[in-house]
């Protein structure tokens, strides 16, 4: 298994470490906020387990949570959920 | 719609999950175990399914890979469409499952309570950073508070610095001579000292302070500071990270959507975990918050009960009855301040989903009131937080949720069945 998997956010392609979870691989691609509230404040990962949905994004075109999903190379992940 | 066929359908594979389907494999039943997340293991054996860290772990493990159980994770639980047969959402799309008898063992969430700054970026659960970092949040090298209570805390707060983190405080709003009481009931379960123990020697250099709670939380685009309250005097904290739970509460929106008998936030289960209705079983901390051995003692107990082997070892009672004092004196000891009620402002977010402010929500005289005059609880999570959040401040009464229990396409009630496995129907 690579090291390292290559994933799109948003349209700009990354380099994250393979093996954690979306939550985790967004954080390091420097996106500490991961949608917008109705309010537009920034938002992000919270409870870690499911319980939230403060993380969910879209993956692939589908809104998923980002702490339950695991990272996969070529994943394109849109923070618009 | 795929569908698949069971005997016994086990909904949660953590420690109780795990012992139920086990058991109820080895007192002869057919068990399908389900998971939402990606492996089993549930929050407190996360990552040990290909790398066991502890005895227990290494045990129910090893006998779930040995067992002809069947397994299916990243299955999310969104509807019964009629008494043993269970709707659910994976990334595969929907899937059904027709069993005849059900063991859930959901386990627990954190209790979160608003606080003026809770919803930035960099405000965790403590649990809550605990997993994600395990799930390979980088923290290394990043500032980090813990707070809030209960033992959950010098866990989050252990493994974070095993992580690579700089933990500068542990915040445990409980009194002094609450935890020193706490510690002396410790003392007879040998097994949890050395536990305690052994934390605290891990965080040796890491203040922690007793009385103490996060009032308010500072940033722009993402943390930038805490405000601690301790005792009399606050202290001010440049952090990149807060990582802030209140204990822990039963998961029991299944038994409330099954209408199963609840008692103080928890199913009601008689001494074979079965709950007020029939071929129903609940295991581990949706029955009350007790910890792992209670969890893997309370699956075995539901395991061979809905196997239909329902005699009890002398062994077995003992366990759980050992078990339950030290649950009761955990809940007791760690009883959250009435402080932390006066925390929020009245313009302080309390529902994260659609940003429902703690003012307009105390004006309500319940969860649901609130709901229908605020839209408190209608987002994403389905009031999971919010409603968690305003048991403790207002006193409400948990609402019954309503499926679909998590947000989900469509095509989860349209598509027609079709059967997967054919060759295990009768």
């Amino acid at each position: 298994m690579p090291a390292e998997v290559r994933i799109r956010v948003d349209g700009v392609e990354v380099s994250v470490p393979a093996g954690c979870s979306v939550a985790a691989a967004l954080c390091h691609a420097g996106r500490s906020a991961t949608r917008q509230a109705l309010d537009g404040a920034p938002r992000a990962a919270c409870c870690g387990m499911g319980i939230c949905f403060e993380c969910r994004v879209r993956i692939d075109g589908v809104e998923r949570l980002g702490c339950l999903t695991r990272i996969a190379d070529g994943m394109e992940i849109g923070c618009d959920a | 719609m795929r569908e698949l066929r069971t005997e016994i359908l086990v909904i949660g594979a953590g420690p109780a999950g795990i012992a139920a389907a086990v058991s109820a494999e080895r007192a002869g039943a057919r068990a399908l175990l389900v998971d939402m997340q990606a492996e089993p293991g549930g929050q407190v054996w996360r990552g040990q399914w290909n790398k066991p860290t502890n005895s227990q772990s290494r045990r129910w493990i090893a006998a779930l890979r040995q067992s002809p159980v069947e397994c299916r994770y990243g299955l999310r639980l969104v509807d019964f469409a009629a008494p043993g047969l269970a709707v659910f959402d994976s990334p595969d799309g929907p899937l059904r499952v027709r069993c005849e008898r059900l063991i859930v063992a959901t386990g627990a969430r954190e209790r979160l309570l608003p606080f003026p700054g809770w919803t930035l970026p960099g405000v965790f659960g403590a649990g809550g950073l605990q997993v994600l970092v395990k799930n390979g949040w980088p923290v290394a090298g990043k500032r980090v508070v813990v707070a809030g209570s209960g033992p959950l805390l010098l866990a989050a707060a252990s493994s974070l610095r095993a992580a690579g983190a700089q933990v500068l405080r542990v915040a445990e709003q409980a009194a002094a001579t609450d935890l020193a009481r706490f510690a002396t009931r410790l003392a007879r379960h040998p097994a949890k000292l050395a536990q305690a123990a052994a934390l605290r020697l891990r965080l040796a250099g890491v203040p922690y302070r007793c009385n103490a709670w996060v009032e308010r939380a500072d940033g722009d685009e993402q943390l930038r500071s805490v405000r601690l309250r301790i005792g009399r005097y606050s202290e001010r904290l440049d952090c990149d990270a807060l990582a802030v739970g209140f204990g822990l509460v039963p998961n029991i929106e299944i038994a409330q959507l099954l209408g199963c008998t609840l008692a103080d936030g928890a199913v009601v289960v008689d001494e074979h975990q079965h709950s007020s209705v029939a071929g129903i079983f609940f295991a581990g901390e949706a029955c009350g918050i007790g910890g792992v051995d209670q969890a893997l003692i309370q699956g075995e107990i539901a395991g061979r009960a809905a196997a239909g082997s329902a005699r009890l070892s002398f062994g077995l009672r003992r366990a759980r009855t050992r078990s339950e004092h030290f649950a009761r004196s955990l809940n007791h000891h760690f009883a959250l301040r009435d402080e932390l009620r006066q925390l929020a402002a009245a313009d302080t977010v309390l529902c994260r989903c659609e940003n429902v402010c703690y003012g307009a929500a105390q004006a309500c005289r319940s969860q649901r009131d609130a709901r229908l005059q605020t839209r408190l609880g209608m987002g994403h999570c389905q009031g999971r937080i919010c409603g968690t959040a305003g048991a403790f401040l207002f006193g409400w009464d948990a609402a019954t949720p309503r499926p679909p229990l998590a947000p989900v396409p469509l095509s989860c009630f349209t598509a027609s069945p079709t059967e997967e496995n054919p060759q295990e129907s009768p």
